[in-house]
């Protein structure tokens, strides 16, 4: 057994980093899917006294209402892992679906997407999407619609160099030559070939919309108060400047679950390389 | 013959996993001597100069004995073999461009590698030895080519830069591996000439590492035939060419198909070369050898077998009668309607953008006016070398290229410039075969959905279309099986008939085969060839055949009609055109086509071309003019394709 365990060779693109990041990514997910299973504190209930330091009863101590930062801190895997994962979705459906039109038709339609591109990457994308949440109002689902829309434009690049490149393959010729119409060459025979950048792409990004979420928490444009969230958390935790522990439970969140995303998404595109290659 | 420079004994190159790619191969080469290792891709024959040289790919294990001069090159020290490399050993790769740097100007480069080797040779010193080396290797106006830089120079000149830095510090060997694969024939024939008086000139050893037998008949001396990792034969160049004692050297000359003509069947080799790993012991050619027998259960080892040795339990019986030649009659042309006729093609495309907008950009022209007719059930040949538009013109005719004017109808409807789905329902009788089977190939659709894909225009899917697609596939000679494989697991030969069934799927009237067999080894595009041929028979098809190689045109067109920058330069039937050929390019192209026979090969006499050539069409007048060894003042006007004689088109003033 062991011997067959030596002998079983390791995929090269299954590193350290990358083990660390699947554990990382999906103890977080599953702490999210079963946080109310846990038994801990209600989030949102006063539990103790305020203020008071990690122990073996809290074990990230209480902020200033008395809360448990343990409790507030794995929930709020929740609605930081929720707002990501429709972002990124979001983002991508928008995205990748102008790019592939664009380099699919080119022309006008091209030259009017790839310019809306142009200028939405113009602006740093910090103050974009405060901007946009600042026009809608506070609130996590404008958040979310600002993130969308500071992100679709790097998926519409892309997914449209993809659709170029793959465009003038032989075997799209092929399909021409074959008699396939347009839908059949773009759905069939393109867009198929144009996934594996925008996967691994997404994943990291959803370390990154995880980050500018909390930020614009932070700043009071995300999640309201009383919601675990992990940016607002932080906020909340910033005024109280000698208890650490308020801030450090959803910043040591934040960073694992950003790392732990870049990791995999690394891992991915390793392991497509290799699929490719092959 | 004299002490060997080189000597390579037993090497082994290994690859983690127990995979070995060479098997104990040994080989000498002395100075002032040519050997030439042919093989086909994966044979090792690579691999093997590349271990030999400690080159070898990363985590490869190298065993076995090397001897340079006597020097053990295994196991020595890297600064030693990096001091010997490029000092005393040289190579030179198929692709010089990526072998050169792009900012830096080729004498500068020359002089580098001979800086490496010789610090203390002064500045002055350098730069003559850099322009002796251009003129060495043939490369005209040295002083002004030397400050050039690698864009500037053409492929076969990127070549000889590559050789010059090579010889630079006077090796005793030189390893070129195939040196001319990327090269036209014209520029071809003149890099092989330019590596045989180099062997006269500095008596330097050369190794030869080459799939094309033609090349080498003419250069080398000795010859060793390599198999899946192993020599399967070593002789001297006239016996083994006259008398292969190996069944695959046998079955490699049989599937060149002759320029000379006599289009008979080639003789294919069955199967495919035992891919890495998958190897069953015992003969490794076995599996697709016509003499196998018991005795080859077991790896026979090389031995000595006519004038040379050969690795082969049978060396020593006759080879059998080559199989009756049914399909062994002429082409003769074939006459009828015209199916489809073109008239007048032009295509164009636009050098940039000019930067006044009224003003037209300048224009290349791919095809210049290029006019002829395809019969149903005839071949057409078209040949010319690279950038000469014939591949423009094989997609123009089939409207996957938009022609800038002209007429291209299929039985008398015009089809160019027809929209794309008007010209939808036509594609069914018009099919197209393509160069690369790798590419050609949607990756990750299974063989059946890939040539049932076509049947959609018939609005066929499901198990009809998947039905019909195994048809298709028995017919080109794969087992319906292989409708779940995917194109990755097949090999070239297998993919390139995978893209005929495609082609085939909506039994069409007439295929572009657009060098269909260029990219297969050549005892694969033997059976390739021979599919084409009995396809055409049986179904009628008329094929566009365009390919860069003479020999294979000659074998199966009835008609060729040769090209030169955008236009037919010549047209008439094959074997009219190879034996009294009128335009002096075809003269030239015919001249440079290599001859898999040594003796022919080193009595012919080559026509020495005047220039190198690029690009398009010319601006004005004849386009050959500038290379051509009977220009005349009247070829200041670019003559027609004028009849002469009966089917023979010609465009010169002074054919023949």
């Amino acid at each position: 057994m062991a011997e067959a365990l030596a002998r079983a060779r390791r995929p090269s693109w299954l590193t350290v980093p990358v083990a660390l990041g699947v554990v990382v990514v999906a103890f977080w997910i599953v702490a999210a899917l079963t946080a109310p299973l846990w038994g801990l504190d209600e989030p949102l209930k006063m539990v103790a006294r305020r203020l008071q330091p990690p122990s073996a009863e809290h074990w990230l101590g209480t902020d200033a209402l008395g809360r448990d930062v343990f409790s507030r801190t794995i929930h709020g895997a929740r609605i930081s892992l929720a707002i990501a994962a429709v972002v990124v979705l979001a983002a991508v459906a928008i995205g990748a679906g102008l790019g592939a039109l664009a380099g699919f038709f080119g022309g006008w339609w091209d030259a009017a997407v790839m310019r809306l591109v142009d200028v939405t990457l113009a602006f740093p994308p910090v103050l974009l999407a405060m901007a946009v949440a600042a026009t809608l109002g506070p609130g996590l689902e404008n958040a979310a619609v600002a993130l969308v829309a500071v992100w679709w434009p790097v998926y519409a690049r892309l997914m449209r160099a993809q659709v170029l490149e793959v465009k003038t393959r032989e075997h799209v010729e092929a399909a021409i030559a074959g008699g396939a119409t347009r839908s059949r060459l773009l759905f069939k025979h393109i867009l198929s070939l144009c996934w594996t950048p925008i996967q691994v792409n997404a994943t990291m990004d959803v370390g990154q919309v995880i980050l500018l979420a909390a930020a614009l928490s932070f700043i009071g444009l995300g999640a309201s108060p009383p919601t675990p969230e992990w940016g607002a958390m932080i906020s909340e935790g910033a005024t109280q400047f000698y208890s650490w522990w308020i801030a450090f439970g959803p910043g040591f969140a934040i960073l694992t679950l950003v790392l732990g995303f870049n990791f995999l998404g690394d891992g991915l595109r390793d392991l497509m390389d290799e699929r490719s290659s092959r | 013959m004299t002490e060997p420079a080189l000597e390579i004994a037993d090497l082994r190159v290994a690859f983690p996993g127990g995979l070995e790619a060479v098997r104990g191969v040994s080989l000498s080469v002395a100075r002032g001597e040519v050997l030439a290792v042919v093989g086909e891709s994966g044979s090792g024959k690579s691999l093997t100069m590349l271990g030999a040289m400690g080159l070898a790919p990363r985590g490869a294990l190298v065993s076995g004995s090397v001897r340079l001069k006597g020097e053990e090159l295994i196991g020595a020290r890297q600064a030693r073999l990096r001091a010997l490399r490029g000092d005393r050993i040289a190579m030179i790769f198929q692709d010089p461009l990526s072998a050169l740097n792009p900012v830096l100007p080729i004498g500068e480069q020359i002089a580098e590698a001979i800086r490496l080797h010789r610090p203390r040779m002064g500045r002055k010193e350098i730069g003559e030895r850099v322009l002796d080396l251009l003129a060495l290797v043939s490369v005209p106006d040295p002083k002004r080519r030397a400050a050039q830089h690698p864009h500037e120079f053409s492929g076969g000149m990127r070549q000889r830069a590559m050789i010059a830095m090579a010889i630079a510090n006077d090796p005793d060997i030189l390893i070129a591996d195939e040196p001319t694969t990327a090269l036209d024939v014209t520029v071809q024939a003149q890099v092989m000439e330019v590596l045989a008086r180099l062997r006269e000139r500095l008596g330097l050893g050369l190794v030869l590492v080459t799939h094309d037998l033609g090349v080498v008949a003419g250069v080398a001396d000795r010859v060793a035939v390599m198999y899946a990792g192993k020599v399967a034969e070593e002789a001297a160049v006239d016996p083994l060419f006259a008398d292969p004692r190996h069944p695959y050297s046998r079955g490699l000359l049989g599937s060149v198909p002759r320029i000379a003509g006599g289009a008979t069947r080639l003789t294919a080799i069955p199967g495919a070369p035992p891919r890495l790993g998958a190897r069953e012991p015992g003969c490794a050619f076995a599996p697709r050898c016509v003499l196998a027998h018991a005795a080859c259960a077991e790896e026979p080892p090389l031995r000595p077998a006519g004038s040379g040795a050969a690795a082969c339990w049978a060396a020593d019986e006759p080879a059998p009668e080559p199989e009756a030649e049914a399909h062994g009659e002429t082409r003769h042309a074939v006459t009828g309607a015209p199916l489809i006729s073109v008239r007048d093609l032009v295509k164009e495309y636009p050098l940039g953008k000019s930067l006044l907008p009224w003003r037209a950009a300048e224009r290349l022209r791919a095809v210049a006016g290029v006019s002829f007719e395809l019969a149903a059930g005839e071949t057409l040949g078209l040949v010319g070398e690279s950038g000469c538009g014939k591949s423009t013109l094989g997609r123009s005719v089939l409207g996957l290229i938009r022609p800038t004017s002209g007429s291209v109808t299929f039985r008398g409807r015009e089809i160019a410039g027809l929209p794309a789905a008007e010209m939808r329902p036509l594609r069914r009788h018009l099919q197209m075969v393509f160069q690369d089977p790798f590419g050609s190939l949607h990756p990750r659709m299974r063989v059946g959905e890939i040539v049932a894909e076509p049947l959609r225009l018939l609005g066929e899917v499901g198990p009809k279309a998947a039905a019909k697609a195994e048809a298709c596939l028995e017919r080109v000679g794969l087992e319906a099986g292989f409708a779940r494989r995917w194109p990755h697991e097949l090999s070239g030969g297998q993919r390139q008939r995978v893209g005929i069934a495609r082609a085939l799927a909506l039994e069409p009237e007439a295929l572009v085969l657009d060098e269909p067999v260029s990219a297969l080894d050549v005892s694969i595009q033997a059976g390739v060839l021979n599919l084409l041929a009995d396809l055409q028979a049986e179904l009628g098809l008329a094929y566009l055949f365009i390919a860069h190689d003479l020999a294979v045109v000659r074998h199966i067109s009835h008609r060729v009609a040769v090209m030169y920058r955008g236009r037919i330069v010549e047209l008439a039937p094959a074997d009219a055109l190879y034996s009294a050929p009128l335009h002096p390019y075809t003269e030239r192209l015919l001249s440079a086509a290599p001859l898999p026979d040594p003796a022919a090969e080193r009595a012919r006499r080559r026509i020495a071309p005047r220039e190198p050539e690029s690009g398009g069409a010319a601006s004005g007048g004849c386009p050959f003019r500038a290379a051509c060894p009977r220009a005349a003042p009247e070829c200041a006007e670019a003559p027609p394709l004028l009849a002469r004689g009966e089917g023979r088109l010609v465009a010169c003033w002074s054919p023949g």
